[in-house]
């Protein structure tokens, strides 16, 4: 699977946390993020590479959104 | 309280994390190998189907293709391994504060408390083993011991993603049967002298006569027999120690052999002006200036010299440099590659005696010319200034040591 960079808009909160909010794929296709389900850092198996990994449930589908160095990138489950 | 120290090994580190990202190399030989067209092709990581092959570190590329056709060499990426080591070390300072690094993938970790013991340690090391796993996705062998020499051998002997315990009761079984050059600080060189004097395991050097030893090898020879005994009391430096630095230096292979004196000229002005921009840049000065070459053979030789007063001048410097390449080494042209680094190391706002005889208006003048050409390299890049004589040289020109991040292990003993 081909690793996709794409744009993402997030909330920076005052502790520091970022909550990321929607990304826009490649295609143009805009994914509004639900619910994030889980934040850690962890490898990106399918994809390559590394990062904070935040599971976002959007539209009923379930996305691996990666945050390496200051990139964002997404692996769909 | 006996102690409790890992010793972490990141397994084929550069070539992990290169098939980390890169997922399409999975189960293929991999090595991370230097630029061939700029000589620096040689074999930095390996990876396990590669070594199946005979691949090895330090092995020239074409040798590697040779051994190994499929093989897939890949540029080193030292920005990405960097940034994984830092999250290695942060792993590491959950459980200690007192964590060491040796290079980029190896650290020691001392995490000794009133109720550790090495079984407690094994544990542990299990524990962590696994977190790397599952947080950056490459994997780690760890070794477990009561001194950082014998943490060191045990993370070498389950590779790749093991722990090793190194037990105060067991360890003649287990560390006295192996080679004595697996030992930290036995080369090469200590290893034939060790071999003269019959001495071909860690037992044997344990066993041995220290008056031998000692003449043999001097201090170092009670050192090491010290270390096969498993009496290695080096403490492991705490985080913050590890940013003590002894000397600040750079060496290069160019890319064709440093025929002249001329040659030998330019790139000494490279390489000073690179030492000098970092030792400015780290508010260090030097007082010791050496100079390193390694003929075509890749034999080598040092020389040194002090001078009257600790300087960042690039022209003092170059200066040094110059003058004892042309006193010791014009003779051993061409060379491959040649170093220069600076120590006895002082703040560079340190107080300093004044001289009569000496020009200080020349110092103050140089000092406001090395600011402004760090400044003009800072905003516009390296190449945006350079001096005359190197200009002219396409090869040595476009050398760039100081943005060129080279990365060496600091030394056991650093601090």
């Amino acid at each position: 699977m081909a690793k996709e960079y794409v744009k993402v808009r997030a909330d920076f909160l005052p502790d520091g946390q970022i909550r990321p909010l929607m990304f826009r794929k490649e295609d143009g296709e805009k994914v509004i993020i639900d619910r994030v389900l889980d934040v850690r850092p962890a490898p990106a198996l399918k994809a390559g590479g590394q990062g904070v990994r935040y599971v976002c449930r959007a539209e009923e589908r379930i996305y691996y959104l990666f945050l390496d160095r200051e990139r964002w990138f997404v692996e769909e489950e | 309280m006996s102690r409790v120290i890992l010793h972490v090994d990141a397994n084929c580190f550069y070539a992990s994390v290169e098939c980390l990202y890169r997922p399409e190399l999975k189960g293929k030989p991999v090595a991370v190998c230097g630029d061939p067209a700029a000589r620096h092709g040689i074999v930095l990581t390996a990876n396990y189907p590669a070594k199946k092959c005979g691949v090895h570190v330090g092995q020239a590329v074409w040798q590697a293709l040779q051994l190994c056709p499929e093989l897939v060499t890949v540029a080193p990426d030292y920005g990405l391994y960097t940034h994984f080591s830092a999250l290695m070390r942060n792993i590491w300072l959950d459980y200690s504060d007192r964590v060491e690094a040796f290079g980029l993938d190896e650290s020691w970790i001392d995490v000794s408390r009133p109720d550790m013991t090495v079984a407690k340690g094994v544990r542990l090391a299990d524990e962590i083993r696994e977190r790397v796993k599952r947080e950056l996705g490459i994997t780690v062998s760890i070794g477990v011991a009561e001194n950082k020499v014998f943490a060191k051998l045990g993370s070498d002997m389950k590779k790749p993603d093991g722990t090793t315990g190194i037990y105060p009761e067991t360890f003649r079984e287990k560390i006295w049967p192996l080679p004595a050059n697996e030992l930290l600080y036995v080369g090469k060189s200590t290893t034939s002298s060790l071999r003269r004097l019959g001495i071909l395991t860690i037992g044997d050097l344990a066993r041995a006569d220290s008056r031998v030893l000692k003449g043999a090898l001097g201090k170092n020879g009670l050192l090491l027999q010290a270390f096969a005994l498993g009496l290695d009391a080096s403490p492991v430096m705490k985080a913050e120690h590890n940013a003590v630095v002894k000397s600040v230096g750079n060496s290069t292979t160019t890319c064709r052999d440093i025929a002249t004196v001329d040659d030998a000229r330019c790139v000494f002005f490279l390489l000073a002006e690179s030492v000098a921009a970092r030792m400015r840049e780290q508010g260090l000065k030097g007082r010791c200036i050496s100079i390193s070459i390694r003929e075509t053979n890749l034999s080598r030789a040092s020389c040194q010299m002090m001078l009257p007063s600790p300087t960042f001048l690039t022209d003092d410097l170059i200066h040094g440099a110059c003058t004892l390449f042309e006193q010791n080494f014009p003779h051993r042209l061409p060379l491959r590659s040649v170093g220069l680094s600076c120590s006895h190391l002082t703040p560079a706002d340190a107080p300093r005696q004044m001289s009569f005889c000496g020009d200080e208006k020349r110092i103050l003048q140089r000092e406001k010319l090395d600011a402004a050409v760090d400044d003009l390299r800072r905003r516009y890049g390296h190449n945006i200034i350079q001096r005359g004589n190197v200009v002219g040289d396409k090869d040595f020109s476009l050398l760039s040591p100081k943005e060129e991040n080279t990365i060496h292990p600091v030394p056991f003993f650093a601090g």
